[in-house]
């Protein structure tokens, strides 16, 4: 399962780090393939089994002007799916519905997963950028009392 | 399977049904269209023939001309073959999109019945519209009667479509004095005419599942000016296109078309150069002078306005004494788009003919025959004397005082 969250085509490169052509090279009507190959059952593969162009921003970072970023904590998560269902960028992973951590290449700090994250307390909890995960996990809040 | 149309050998239809009948021929997968006068009968024929089984297409009734332009660009990536028409402010309002077109390499084919801009809001044709476009990025042809919108239709899909050009074109005609007045127009029959323009090839479609691809990227410094440059190429590069394209309608036709259309220039002392129904008039105010007055007067009428034919411009006026460029379109406060780029191209020969501009026809004002010949006239005064005896730029056919710009030099 870890290979799916180090995944070694995802994010390999910087934005605009793609290889510089001159006017007489470039694609015809600024029209981008997503992948190398016939791409028919390409929603049969997984991400990491597809053969991305390298126009598609599967393998670029996008992500470098986050300033917060969700962190996930496995011990509270029931599985619900709620935040991948609702990630704009495709960027909570999941395998046979379980969640396995964040695309940190893709995503872009929004929020909405620990918006929509059901659990008490969140299993999604935005932090800053500098704080590394396991502070994050340190820091993390205890299951709130009903009030009666 | 489409119906056919048996059609007579001569054809008594106005420029929008000629319009309407090269759509159906060409056998248009979608047009997404919003009426607007004098281009509605053009796609409102197309619906007529798709409706009563002689199209097999889609015809996409939309909320605004943006709109228009927006679902011709989306049906285009698709990998259909498209068309539309509009004027005047449908056109104006389609202009962000004709960039779009433009960019992303569509062949697009666009009738304009050309129209007046408002305010004040007129119906009446003049090329203020057709002006707006000629920095869009689109082949521009230009039909002067109704024969030439139908031959200019078969020829757009051909030339747009073809691999080295892959651009959108523009199909001009004049609003009303075109669009709306029958003539005689000699069509092919459905066949020859689906031969000649041939079965649509899709390029890089997105109907294409077993190759997903991104049209319409955004590009920034790193990558734009490259992919305009490249544009810019294709556009200037569809001239020997163009040129093959029309050999082979010659071949097919009869008729023989050029980027520039020249008439009795060979020994002319004086040109006019104009676009649309106005080379008409012109040619025959031309021959009268020269049977009555001696007046060795030529007409130059650009065929392709995009790209511009700055060579073929050139040879036709290299060996004349002056010429009147006519622009039909108020400039803004600037000489008229002809006067400027024939000037250019002129002054790129050893002679440089004396060059000067008229502004005329302004929402649909009428340019007879006999204005015509006065300005051939001043042209001609001009020839004799070496040197523009007016003033540069003059507005013909205005009530009021005399109104004109610039004087030239003395000297020369």
């Amino acid at each position: 399962m870890s290979n799916v969250l180090s995944n070694e085509k995802r994010g390999m490169r910087e934005l605009g780090a793609e290889k510089k052509v001159g006017w007489d090279e470039v694609t015809h009507g600024v029209v981008l393939h997503s992948f190398e190959d016939d791409a028919t059952d390409v929603a049969m593969r997984k991400a990491e089994d597809r053969n991305y162009s390298e126009f598609n921003s599967y393998t670029a970072t996008v992500a470098s002007w986050r300033v917060v970023k969700p962190v996930y904590n496995r011990d509270i998560c029931i599985d619900c799916q709620n935040c991948w269902v609702w990630c704009p960028d495709s960027s909570i992973i999941s395998r046979d519905k379980q969640i396995l951590g964040i695309d940190y290449d893709h995503c872009k700090g929004c929020g909405v997963c620990v918006e929509v994250c059901p659990t008490n307390p969140k299993s999604l909890l935005m932090f800053g950028e500098a704080i590394s995960s396991d502070d994050a996990i340190a820091q993390w809040p205890v299951k709130e009392k009903k009030e009666k | 399977m489409a119906e056919k149309i048996d059609l007579q050998e001569i054809e008594v239809w106005d420029g929008n049904y000629a319009a309407a009948q090269a759509l159906r021929q060409a056998q248009i997968d979608v047009v997404a269209a919003y009426p607007i006068t004098p281009s509605t009968p053009i796609v409102e024929g197309y619906a007529s023939f798709m409706a009563d089984g002689y199209i097999d297409g889609e015809f996409v009734m939309v909320e605004s001309e943006h709109a228009a332009m927006s679902g011709c660009v989306g049906a285009a990536a698709a990998g259909g073959r498209v068309a539309t028409a509009t004027s005047s402010q449908g056109f104006a309002l389609m202009v962000e999109v004709l960039y779009q077109a433009s960019g992303m390499r569509l062949p697009i084919v666009l009738n304009v019945a050309n129209r007046a801009l408002a305010a004040p809001l007129n119906v009446r044709g003049d090329h203020s519209d057709m002006y707006l476009g000629r920095d869009s990025g689109w082949v521009q042809m230009d039909a002067f009667n109704a024969q030439e919108v139908y031959d200019m239709n078969l020829c757009a899909f051909r030339i747009g479509e073809h691999p080295d050009v892959r651009l959108p074109v523009m199909v001009h005609q004049d609003g009303f004095l075109t669009s709306h007045t029958a003539q005689n127009v000699r069509p092919l029959s459905d066949d020859d005419a689906y031969k000649f323009i041939g079965v649509f090839q899709p390029v890089e479609e997105m109907l294409d599942f077993s190759r997903p691809v991104t049209h319409g990227a955004q590009t920034e410094e790193d990558w734009h000016f490259e992919h305009k440059a490249r544009q810019h190429k294709a556009l200037m590069d569809a001239r020997p296109v163009i040129e093959s394209v029309f050999a082979e309608f010659e071949k097919v036709s009869g008729r023989k078309y050029k980027r520039v259309e020249s008439y009795m220039t060979e020994d002319a002392e004086v040109i006019i150069v104009a676009l649309g129904s106005t080379v008409e008039s012109a040619r025959l105010a031309a021959q009268q002078l020269r049977d009555e007055e001696g007046i060795k007067a030529g007409v130059v009428g650009p065929r392709v306005i995009r790209p511009f034919p700055f060579d073929a411009i050139r040879d036709a006026l290299e060996n004349c004494k002056a010429i009147g460029a006519m622009d039909r379109s108020c400039p803004g406060g600037a000489l008229g788009m002809l006067f400027n780029e024939v000037s250019a191209a002129v002054y790129a020969t050893a002679k440089r003919p004396l060059v000067t501009n008229y502004i005329y026809g302004l929402g649909g004002r009428d340019l007879s025959i006999v204005d015509i010949k006065a300005i051939f006239r001043e042209l001609k005064a001009n020839a004799d004397a070496g040197k523009i005896t007016t003033q540069i730029q003059q507005f013909v056919g205005l009530r009021g005082p005399k109104l004109g710009f610039f004087e030239t030099r003395e000297g020369k």
